[in-house]
């Protein structure tokens, strides 16, 4: 009893730095361990399409020869071959990176590690162990994929060049090298961590909840964690299966995708798409969860339609399983089949519609603050609503005949994705600054910010709707004279994103340094969840006293 | 102290069984997930989805007075033949109909392939029905044998009742022969052909 006792006394101290940070089964560290991680990957994910966008501001090949020259050591026309190889390469890691290295695990295992015990009022997260194999498992699959990209690829050039959906035969017999299998073994990984991050989320919504915190209780954040983990357990196996006999296909004879063989590639776009589609709701329904908070924060209301809100939430992920061939009008499919894909895919548009509309009603009358984390949130209600109209056009198959693999195409997910999920990120990462640093960061670095970058992507990508319009394809180094003036601006834009990203590095930087120190509640009144009542930052560990909710 | 560890217990052992649920969720779209490959090959011999043809035993019932004509390609990439296509043959619907496509072998060895197929429009698969055709079974050549390959198919005059189709005039039937041996390696061709062989009943009915 005596050690016992002792041990209670100093329960708050906290273990050497090794042991913290590379051991680590506390949630929050964790958390800050994921959330570290996306920072890094993250800006290697910018760095790459910073050097597409600089390709691309002209036409004809400027950049990349000589970095295939530089990197590859290619010479005279090789480096022009090894140049493109080289581009498309970066197209397809800025892809995987942002959404398997940055996007997932900054909004999920960052931001939901973190938060979502305290805010279900649970100690720590069911498997603590197995929360630190998910994270780990993350590092080696960054580095898998980097790897890839110094292994031959293609004939006459190194890394996986086919793009993140990597289709057969782009991915087999075009890509005879190495690189491919890096990419898929990276996949192999960070699937292989989401999904024990989902069974560990799940296990600890269902079972680890607060008394009083009744499912319908629980924060939308909470939420919005649940149905993306039940997305996750559900598509990723698919994903894992469909990558697998890739693997096999291009390593030990098995046929799967092999026309001549009796194996079908179209097949492999529908295992890839019943993943895929999930996987964009797998990305922004965190987001909504954070925007839920920081509007009904900053409105000092109570969010509209709570149950609304995480129905809707329920319903996109259901319905986002039955639409996945939504990408693929072209490969011939009939055309009833096509009628019910379309007509699905704007089914989802309700349940969307339901979010925003009610985001908009928790603003309406409420005494609004225009504090960052609002700013963020408001303009990722904007940018979404943007990129979901372009969206319902695409739904239709009619439109995508002209649109399909178009900057139509780049320009609608960028919006969802780039302005969407990202905004999102940011949302959280001011809204929760003062709660996981204990220092209040400043508002003028904030905003600026949030203005710098809010007009950088809209330059980068509001152009792109009309090269897409105009009939650019995606994914090539080079295009005609004809598509140089919005691409020249697009790319303009995104140095100006760059430069939001250098205030944003300051801005943090500057608030670490200063140590402001932060209250429990910054927010005041409308701020009403469970992280709100812990000290910033919070005990190490959190609720040895379950807190009661009424 | 010994309730609380047996709450502790009943904690964890509820934790273990959700996790387990969930796991098994994990393991059951895995599963799915290869259990797709076979039933998106018989999805496609069931409703000709893909351009995939019908294979039938006997000549139609029914031959209605409509005539819908047809044309062949032949593609050749991985094997040394001089593959050609009939000439478009106009039938009408239910008629049976004899073609022949030819095929020269280009080497002083001789070498196998198998055709894989599909028609144009994809949706008029499903009408399509062949009684026999070359593309059933492997094709070997001797050095410079030329030979003729032939097709009996009729088109099923159910393909009227197909709005998308009604008005059709041409359907185009396509063939690609592939070459047997994948690898030049012996042991590994030896596998490919096995394999193959195995294959090549679900073959005659799949979609490129």
């Amino acid at each position: 009893m005596s050690t016992v006792a002792a041990h209670d006394a100093h329960h708050d101290h906290k273990p050497s730095f090794f042991k913290r940070w590379f051991f680590s089964t506390n949630h929050k560290d964790i958390g800050i361990l994921y959330l570290f991680f996306a920072l890094i990957s993250g800006f290697i994910a910018v760095a790459l399409s910073i050097f597409m966008r600089m390709e691309l501001q002209e036409p004809g090949i400027q950049i990349f020869d000589g970095l295939a020259s530089i990197i590859y050591g290619f010479t005279g026309e090789a480096a022009i071959d090894g140049g493109k190889q080289m581009y498309n390469v970066f197209v397809t890691m800025h892809a995987v990176l942002m959404m398997f290295l940055v996007v997932i695990p900054a909004l999920f295992g960052g931001f939901g590690n973190y938060m979502m015990p305290i805010m279900i009022g649970a100690p720590d997260m069911a498997f603590p162990r197995m929360n630190n194999i998910s994270f780990w498992l993350l590092p080696v699959a960054l580095i898998l994929g980097l790897i890839g990209m110094f292994m031959p690829g293609n004939a006459g050039g190194y890394g996986p060049g086919q793009g993140w959906t990597v289709y057969p035969p782009l991915s087999t017999s075009a890509a005879p090298g190495p690189a491919m299998d890096f990419v898929i073994l990276s996949l192999h990984l960070s699937g292989a961590s989401s999904i024990l991050g989902s069974i560990n989320f799940i296990t600890t919504i269902f079972n680890m909840r607060a008394p009083g915190m009744t499912m319908h209780k629980m924060p939308l954040f909470a939420w919005s964690l649940l149905v993306t983990a039940f997305l996750l357990l559900l598509s990723l196996p698919v994903l894992a299966g469909a990558i697998t006999m890739l693997l096999t296909d291009r390593n030990f004879g098995t046929a799967f995708f092999a026309p001549e063989y009796g194996g079908d590639p179209i097949l492999f776009q529908h295992l890839f798409w019943f993943f895929g589609h999930p996987e964009v709701y797998i990305l922004i329904l965190p987001a909504f969860g954070i925007v839920s908070h920081v509007i009904s924060t900053f409105s000092r209301k109570p969010i509209f339609g709570y149950l609304g809100m995480a129905y809707a939430m329920v319903a996109i992920g259901a319905v986002g399983f039955i639409v996945w061939a939504h990408h693929m009008y072209t490969t011939g499919i009939s055309l009833n089949t096509q009628r019910y894909f379309v007509f699905a895919t704007m089914v989802i548009a309700v349940p969307t519609g339901i979010k925003i509309f009610s985001w908009i009603a928790t603003m309406w009358g409420g005494s609004i603050r225009f504090t960052t984390p609002m700013l963020w949130s408001i303009g990722f209600v904007f940018l979404f609503t943007v990129g979901g109209v372009t969206g319902v056009q695409l739904a239709n198959a009619g439109l995508d005949r002209a649109y399909h693999d178009t900057y139509y195409v780049v320009a609608h997910f960028h919006y969802v994705l780039s302005l969407g999920a990202v905004f999102g990120i940011f949302a959280g990462w001011y809204y929760w600054w003062p709660k996981i640093t204990g220092t209040m960061y400043n508002e003028i670095y904030g905003k600026l910010h949030f203005w710098i970058m809010f007009i950088g992507v809209n330059v980068t990508f509001f152009p792109q709707h009309f090269l897409g319009l105009a009939g650019m394809p995606r994914r090539y180094i080079d295009y005609p004279d004809a598509y140089a003036g919005w691409n020249f601006v697009s790319s303009i834009g995104s140095y100006i994103s760059v430069a939001a990203m250098v205030v944003f590095a300051i801005g943090a930087i500057e608030a670490l340094m200063k140590k402001r120190p932060a209250s429990a509640n910054p927010w005041g009144e409308g701020a009403t969840t469970l992280e709100w009542q812990l000290s910033s930052p919070p005990p190490f560990h959190q609720w040895e006293e379950l807190p009661r909710v009424r | 102290m010994s309730g609380k560890s047996g709450e502790t217990k009943r904690a964890n052992w509820r934790n273990v069984r959700t996790a387990g649920m969930a796991f098994s969720l994990v393991a059951a779209m895995g599963a799915l997930s290869y259990a797709a490959v076979p039933l998106y090959e018989i999805f496609c011999q069931v409703t000709g989805f893909g351009g995939t043809t019908q294979r039938v035993d006997t000549a139609s019932d029914r031959v209605v007075d409509r005539a819908i004509t047809v044309r062949f390609d032949a593609n050749a990439p991985g094997v040394p033949w001089d593959f050609r296509p009939a000439a478009p043959v106009t039938v009408r619907l239910g008629e049976s109909a004899i073609v022949n496509y030819t095929a020269k072998n280009l080497i002083d060895q001789p070498s196998s392939g198998q055709a894989s197929f599909n028609v144009t429009p994809e949706m008029a698969g499903a009408y399509f029905n062949k009684i026999d055709c070359f593309c059933f079974t492997e094709q070997t050549l001797q050095p410079g044998e030329k030979v003729d390959m032939g097709i009996t198919f009729y088109v099923d005059p159910d393909i009227l009742e197909v709005p998308e189709l009604a008005d059709l005039q041409t359907i185009t039937l396509s063939y690609t022969m592939f070459p047997l041996d994948r690898d030049s390696d012996a042991v590994a061709s030896a596998e490919r052909t096995d394999n193959v062989t195995t294959r090549s009943i679900a073959r005659e009915t799949t979609g490129d």
